[in-house]
C-alpha cells in the first residue's frame, strides 16, 4: 500500500505521540471499530475513534480537548481497540502516554478524580511494602477520594472469608523498591 | 480421597517450576492460590515462588508512570533469572500480561533495556519462559489427567477469558483474540460442555472495581446475564480480577441491574481439582461470595 507521507506539525500532540509511542494518528481512516468494541465508549466524552480524528487535525484547541478529556482516564486498557484495529494502531499505549501528559500539564479532567486517587493509593501501597496491601489501599483511597461510606459492607465479608489481611505482606528488600520508585519519578 | 493422593510423593520425580503469584493471590484471591497449589501437589509439580517478588505495578503503574511499569516487572524477571527459575507460571492474567509486555518492550529496544537494568540495579537478560495458567495446565496437567478423573465435571459452563489472557494478541501470541478455545478444551476434557459464549473476551471492568464500581457492575452484569441466558451452570475463569468482579461484586451487580443472578464463578484450576476428587475446601471453594453448589 502506498501513502503520501504526511508530516505532522512539530508542536502538535500527534507529533509528540509519534515520537514517544510510535503511534501514527494519520493512519486512522475512521472505520470506528475501536469505538464499537470499546466497553466504556458510552461513558466517554470522546470515544477512541474521535480522539484519533481530533489528533489528525493537529489543532492546538483539539489537542487541549483530548488532554482535558474524561475519556483518557476511562480507558480501562482492555486492549480491544488494538486487537480490532485494521491498522494495528496501539491506542492503549497512546492512552497511557496521554494520561501521563495530561497530568504533567495539569490538565486532568475533574471527573477522573476517583480513578486517579485509586491509582495513586495503589502505587503508595507498593512503594512502601513492595506488594499490594489491600486493606491499606482501601483506607488510603477513602482518605484521598473522601468516599467514606463505599464498600463498608464488603470488608467484613472479605475478612470472614480470609480475603483481607490486617498485616501487610512485605518484601524483604523494601529499600530496593523505594529506590526504583525514586529513580522513575520525574 | 482418591488413592493416588494418599501415596507418599517421590520427591525426585518432582518437577520444579517458578511461580509468580502476584498480590491478589495472597489476599482477595486466596481461593485461586489454594487451587493452583493443590493441583501442583496432586500432579507432583513443585512450584517455587520467585524469592522476594514484588507487585507488577498493574494498571496503576502503566497509567501513571511508564518507566515504573517496566521496572517493577523487570525486577521480578531479573530475580527469576538470578535464582535459576527459567520457567515461570503466572496464574493472574493481569500480571501475566504485564510480565510478557515488559519482556517484549525490553527485547525490542536495547537502549530501554539498559536504562531499566540501571533502574533496577540488576542484570536483566529477558530469558524467562512465561506461561499463563492454561499453558501450564496444558503442559503439565492434561498429559497426566488420564485415570485421575474421579468425578466427571458434567456441567454446562461458560468459559470466560477476559482481556489480558489473550490481549494484546500480537505480543502474548496466545490463543485467538476473538473466540479463544484453550479453556473450553480443558473443560471438555473434564467432561464439561462449554456453551457458545460471545462474551468470552469482553471486559469485566477490571481495575475500576473500587473507583468506578458502577462501570464494573454494568459490564460484569452483561457477562453474567449472557452466561445464565445460555443455560450455563457456572462461569469458568482464569484471572483473579475477573473472579473478584464477577463473584465478590455480585451484590453490586444485582443491585445495578435489579437482578438476582446466582450463577457461581469458578477458577479453571478449581474445576480440575473437583474432577480429580480434591475436597471443595482444599481448592478454596468455600471462600467464594456466590455459593458454589455444583461438584
Amino acid at each position: 500500500m502506498s501513502h503520501t507521507e504526511h508530516h505532522t506539525e512539530r508542536n502538535s500532540l500527534a507529533y509528540t505521540i509519534e515520537k514517544n509511542v510510535e503511534v501514527r494518528a494519520q493512519k486512522c481512516y475512521q472505520c470506528g471499530k475501536c469505538s464499537a468494541g470499546c466497553p466504556v465508549a458510552d461513558e466517554m466524552d470522546l470515544p477512541p475513534s474521535m480522539v484519533m480524528r481530533l489528533l489528525q487535525t493537529e489543532l492546538a484547541e483539539n489537542d487541549d480537548k483530548i488532554l482535558r478529556s474524561h475519556s483518557i482516564w476511562l480507558c480501562v486498557t482492555c486492549e480491544m481497540c488494538l486487537s480490532r484495529c485494521p491498522y494495528e494502531i496501539d491506542i492503549p499505549s497512546m492512552m497511557d502516554f496521554l494520561r501521563q501528559k495530561s497530568r504533567s500539564e495539569k490538565k486532568v479532567n475533574k471527573k477522573a478524580r476517583n480513578i486517579i486517587a485509586f491509582h495513586k493509593s495503589f502505587l503508595n501501597s507498593i512503594r512502601f511494602t513492595g506488594r499490594l496491601y489491600e486493606l491499606g489501599l482501601i483506607i488510603d483511597y477513602k482518605r484521598q477520594s473522601l468516599n467514606m461510606t463505599q464498600d463498608v459492607s464488603l470488608a467484613p465479608r472479605m475478612i470472614s472469608r480470609g480475603k483481607l489481611h490486617f498485616i501487610p505482606d512485605m518484601i524483604k528488600d523494601k529499600a530496593h523498591i523505594a529506590r526504583i520508585f525514586k529513580k522513575t519519578s520525574k | 480421597m482418591p488413592e493416588y493422593l494418599k501415596k507418599p510423593v517421590n520427591k525426585s520425580s518432582y518437577m520444579k517450576i517458578g511461580i509468580y503469584p502476584g498480590c491478589s493471590l495472597t489476599g482477595s484471591s486466596r481461593d485461586y492460590n489454594e487451587s493452583v497449589f493443590a493441583l501442583a501437589e496432586a500432579f507432583n509439580i513443585e512450584l517455587v515462588q520467585i524469592p522476594d517478588w514484588n507487585c507488577c505495578g498493574a494498571t496503576a503503574a502503566h497509567n501513571l508512570n511508564k518507566d515504573l511499569s517496566l521496572a517493577l516487572p523487570a525486577r521480578i524477571l531479573a530475580l527469576a533469572e538470578k535464582h535459576g527459575l527459567d520457567e515461570i507460571v503466572v496464574p493472574c492474567a493481569a500480571c501475566y500480561s504485564r510480565l510478557v509486555v515488559t519482556q517484549n518492550e525490553l527485547k525490542k529496544d536495547p537502549e530501554l533495556k539498559n536504562r531499566i537494568s540501571e533502574v533496577i540495579e540488576m542484570d536483566y537478560r529477558g530469558t524467562s519462559r512465561i506461561s499463563n495458567v492454561i499453558e501450564w495446565i496444558d503442559k503439565y496437567i492434561i498429559p497426566e489427567l488420564d485415570g485421575k478423573i474421579v468425578n466427571q465435571f458434567n456441567h454446562k459452563v461458560a468459559c470466560y477469558y477476559g482481556c489480558l489472557l489473550v490481549r494484546p494478541n500480537k505480543v502474548l501470541n496466545y490463543d485467538r483474540a476473538e473466540d479463544p478455545q484453550t479453556m473450553d478444551i480443558v473443560m471438555s476434557k473434564l467432561g464439561a460442555s462449554p456453551v457458545d459464549y460471545p462474551y468470552k473476551t469482553e471486559c469485566c471492568g477490571a481495575g475500576f472495581s473500587v473507583s468506578r464500581t458502577d462501570i464494573v457492575s454494568k459490564l460484569s452484569g452483561k457477562i453474567i446475564e449472557d452466561a445464565e441466558h445460555r443455560g450455563a451452570e457456572a462461569i469458568v475463569v482464569a484471572c483473579p480480577m475477573c473472579h473478584s468482579n464477577l463473584d465478590m461484586r455480585r451484590s453490586d451487580i444485582n443491585k445495578y441491574w435489579k437482578t438476582e443472578y446466582k450463577i457461581p464463578v469458578i477458577f479453571v484450576t478449581q474445576a480440575i481439582g473437583l474432577a480429580i476428587g480434591l475436597p471443595a475446601k482444599k481448592v478454596g471453594l468455600k471462600r467464594h461470595f456466590v455459593e458454589v453448589k455444583i461438584s
